[in-house]
C-alpha cells in the first residue's frame, strides 16, 4: 500500500531524480564518469560501493551541494544546477537529507531543529509549527524529547531526531547518507523499519547511500553499484537479482564476500 | 460543508463530490451516536488546516437529535485528495479528543497508510523522558558561581603543575616532545606575527612620544621625551602590547586547535595510547611561545623606539643622534632585560591559558568558540596581573 501522495503523483511522467552522463571530479581527478540512472517515484533506491568509491560524493551531487563536472542532474525533469535561485530553493524545499552523523544543530533543541525548516519555508504560525514538530518527533519515537539538546541523547536517537528534521516539510525525496553507520544492529534495523514505513505511508521516494549489506537487502527496491576500479557504475537492479546473477566480479564480491552469515 | 478555515457549515455528502482538487475540508455528520468525518480535498501543510474540536462542536445532526450523546467517531475518505502531515495532525487531534471524551476512535474508514502512521505517532517512546533538571534558585546559582571560580583556579594550578612535570620529563630526556609542533609555533609567531606587531609597536611608540611632547614641553623639558619613550617601551609597553596581541592571535588559536581535537576525540586517542597530551601538544606550544615572546618583545621595543624618535625629530627639532644619546644616557641594559623577562613569562602564561582552555572544551559546536574567547580573556587578565607583580618586585629589587 502506498500513500495518497504517491497515488496521485504517479500520474507524472518525470522520474523523481534523473542523472544524465554525470562525471564527478575532485579537483583535476575524475572520481566517476558516465553515470546515468533515474530514481522512480516511491522507490527505495540504494547507492552502494566500497569505501572511497564516490558514493558520498554522488550524494553531494544529488542534494545540490556539489555541481557536476559534466552532465546533468534533474529533479522532476528540472535541471537543478541550470535553474535560477528561486527554482533551486523550491527544489530544495521538496527534498530532505539525513546526514551521516545526523548533523543536528547542537545549539538548538530537538524541537528547534525540526522547527527551523518549517519557519524558513512555510508561513505557519508558532502554534501550528509546534504541532507539526510534535508530530514529527512522535513519528520517529521521540515524543517528549522536544526540549532536549542533541548532545544529551544517544547516537541512535540523534539520528532519528535528524530524520524528524529531514521529514519536517513532508519531502517528496529523502536522501540518507550511511543511515546505519555508528548504530548498533538493533538501532540500525529499527531505523531501516522507520525508513520503509515512512516511504510506504507517505509515498516518499528514498535514496540511500550505504555499504551495509544487511540494510541493502532489507530496504532496497533497486541498487546502483559504483565500481571503484572502472570508475563508473557497473550494476543497477534489485539486490537479490544482482547477487544471484552478478554482472561483474566486483559486484559479486561486494554482495557476497562480507555478507556471509549476515543475510 | 466545512471549509479549511474552520468555519462550520452543513453539507450533504454529495456536495463533496469533485472536491478532491479543492482545499482541505471536513464535513461532520452525526448519525445516531456516531459522527462520520468526511475528509475531502487536498491537505497541505501550508494551508490553514481545519481543527477537530471546532468541527465536532459544529457537526450537523441529520438523523439524530443534537442532544444525543456521541459514542464514536468514524471517517470517510472517498473524496480525499493528496495529503501530507496536516491530515495526520488533524487525525491526532481527533484521537486526543476522543480519548478525552470517552469516545471510540474508529479508523476503519481510513486508508492503511494513515492508520499505520497514526500507530507510529501514538507509539510509546522506547525510552521514557528523564525528568527535567530541577530548578535552581538564584542563591544556589551564586554559590555555584563562586565555587566554580575556586575550581577553575585549582584546575589552572593543577594544569600548570602537569606542564611543569612534563617539562621536567623533557629535561631529564624521559618525555618526548613533538618538535615539529614546536617549530610550527615558532614560525607562526615569527614571520606570521611581525606585521601586526610592527604596526602596533610603532603606533605605541608614537603615542608615548606625543604624550611626552605635550606634557614635557610645558615644563620646557621636551628633550626628555627620549627618556619617556625608552623607559616606557623597554620596561612596560613593548612586552605588554606584544603579549596582548599574541594572546588574541596565538592563545585563541591554541584553544581552538586543541578544542577541535578534543571534540573529535583526538585528545582521547593520545591518552589511550598512553601518550601524554601534555608532552605532545601543550609543551611544544608553551615552549614555542616561551622562545618567541622575548624575541618579539625585543623587536617591538626597537620598532616602538623608532616610532617615538620619528615624533621627537619631527616635532622637537631633535636629531636622531640626540634622541638616542639622551635615551641611552639613562636607560640601562637591565631595563631592556626586564621587558624581555616579562615577554618570556607572558609567553608561558598565554601558552598555558590557551592550551588549558582548549583541553577543557565541551562537546557542542559553540564550545570551541567559548574556549577561544575564555583563553583570550584569561590570557590578557593574567598578563596584566603578572605585569603588576613583576613591576612591584622590580621596584623592591631596585631594578
Amino acid at each position: 500500500m502506498t500513500g495518497a501522495l504517491l497515488a496521485t503523483r504517479g500520474a507524472d511522467v518525470a522520474p523523481a531524480v534523473e542523472v544524465r552522463d554525470l562525471t564527478m571530479m575532485y579537483e583535476a581527478r575524475v572520481i566517476m564518469e558516465d553515470l546515468s540512472f533515474s530514481v522512480e517515484r516511491g522507490e527505495v533506491f540504494v547507492i552502494m560501493g566500497g569505501s572511497g568509491s564516490g558514493k558520498s560524493t554522488l550524494l553531494k551531487h544529488l542534494i545540490g551541494l556539489k555541481p557536476p563536472a559534466r552532465g546533468e542532474i534533474l529533479f522532476d525533469g528540472e535541471d537543478f544546477f541550470a535553474a535560477d535561485a528561486g527554482t533551486r530553493k523550491q527544489v530544495l524545499r521538496r527534498m530532505g537529507v539525513l546526514y551521516q552523523n545526523g548533523a543536528l544543530w547542537s545549539g538548538l533543541t530537538l524541537a528547534e531543529n525540526v522547527a527551523l525548516p518549517l519557519e524558513e519555508f512555510t508561513r505557519l504560525d508558532a502554534a501550528a509549527i509546534e504541532e507539526v514538530v510534535a508530530l514529527k518527533l512522535a513519528l520517529v519515537g521521540l515524543r517528549g524529547f522536544e526540549t532536549f539538546y542533541p548532545d544529551a541523547i544517544s547516537g541512535g536517537m540523534r539520528k532519528r531526531a535528524a530524520l524528524a528534521r529531514a521529514i519536517a516539510l513532508d519531502p517528496e525525496v529523502l536522501f540518507f547518507d550511511e543511515p546505519s553507520s555508528g548504530l548498533d544492529p538493533v538501532s540500525a534495523s529499527r531505523l531501516d523499519d522507520l525508513i520503509l514505513e515512512l516511504s510506504a505511508s507517505f509515498g516518499t521516494t528514498i535514496v540511500v547511500v550505504t555499504h551495509d549489506l544487511a540494510s541493502i537487502f532489507r530496504i532496497a527496491d533497486r541498487a546502483l553499484f559504483l565500481d571503484i576500479e572502472k570508475k563508473t557504475m557497473t550494476a543497477l537492479g534489485s539486490p537479490d537479482e544482482l547477487r544471484d546473477d552478478p554482472p561483474s566480479d566486483a559486484v559479486h564480491r561486494f554482495l557476497t564476500r562480507s555478507s556471509e552469515g549476515e543475510t | 460543508m466545512i471549509t479549511g478555515s474552520g468555519a462550520a457549515a452543513v453539507a450533504p455528502a454529495t456536495a463533496a463530490k469533485g472536491a478532491t482538487a479543492g482545499r482541505a475540508s471536513v464535513a461532520m455528520c452525526q448519525q445516531d451516536d456516531t459522527v462520520v468525518a468526511v475528509l475531502a480535498g487536498v491537505w497541505e501543510l501550508e494551508d490553514a488546516a481545519p481543527r477537530f474540536e471546532q468541527l465536532i462542536a459544529a457537526r450537523s445532526t441529520a438523523g439524530a437529535t443534537s442532544s444525543q450523546r456521541v459514542r464514536a467517531v468514524g471517517f470517510d475518505t472517498t473524496e480525499l485528495g493528496e495529503w501530507d502531515s496536516s491530515l495526520l495532525i488533524f487525525l491526532l487531534q481527533g484521537f486526543d479528543y476522543c480519548e478525552a471524551h470517552g469516545m471510540e476512535f474508529d479508523t476503519a474508514g481510513l486508508p492503511d497508510s494513515l492508520t499505520r502512521l497514526l500507530a507510529l505517532a501514538r507509539a510509546v517512546p522506547e525510552r521514557a523522558v528523564d525528568d527535567a533538571e530541577p530548578k535552581i534558585s538564584t542563591l544556589a546559582k551564586l554559590g555555584e558561581g563562586v565555587l566554580s571560580v575556586g575550581k577553575q583556579a585549582l584546575a589552572a594550578v593543577t594544569f600548570t603543575g602537569e606542564v611543569t612535570q612534563g617539562f621536567g620529563r623533557l629535561l631529564l630526556r624521559r618525555g618526548r616532545m613533538r618538535w615539529r609542533d614546536f617549530w610550527v609555533v615558532v614560525q607562526r609567531n615569527s614571520s606570521g606575527a611581525l606585521p601586526i606587531v610592527t604596526l602596533i609597536a610603532l603606533l605605541l611608540g608614537v603615542i608615548i612620544a606625543f604624550l611626552g611632547v605635550v606634557v614635557l614641553r610645558r615644563f620646557g623639558a621636551g628633550y626628555y621625551v627620549s627618556y619617556l619613550v625608552g623607559y616606557g617601551m623597554l620596561r612596560e609597553m613593548g612586552a605588554l602590547m606584544t603579549g596582548i596581541i599574541i594572546a588574541g592571535r596565538t592563545g585563541a588559536a591554541f584553544a581552538a586547535e586543541l578544542g577541535s581535537m578534543k571534540i573529535t576525540e583526538e585528545i582521547d586517542a593520545y591518552s589511550t595510547l598512553g601518550v601524554s597530551p601534555i608532552d605532545h601538544l601543550v609543551l611544544p606550544r608553551v615552549l614555542g611561545l616561551f622562545l618567541m615572546m622575548p624575541l618579539l618583545t625585543i623587536y617591538a621595543n626597537a620598532v616602538g623606539i623608532a616610532g617615538g624618535m620619528i615624533v621627537a625629530v619631527t616635532l622637537l627639532d631633535l636629531t636622531p643622534t640626540q634622541f638616542m644619546g639622551g635615551m641611552l644616557s639613562v636607560v640601562t641594559f637591565s631595563d631592556g632585560l626586564l621587558g624581555v623577562f616579562k615577554g618570556a613569562i607572558f609567553g608561558v602564561i598565554i601558552g598555558l591559558a590557551g592550551c588549558m582552555k582548549g583541553l577543557q572544551t565541551g562537546s557542542d559546536a559553540g564550545a570551541v568558540g567559548r574556549s577561544a574567547t575564555s583563553a583570550v580573556v584569561m590570557g590578557i587578565t593574567l598578563i596584566i596581573v603578572a605585569n603588576a607583580v613583576i613591576d612591584w618586585l622590580a621596584v623592591l629589587m631596585q631594578i
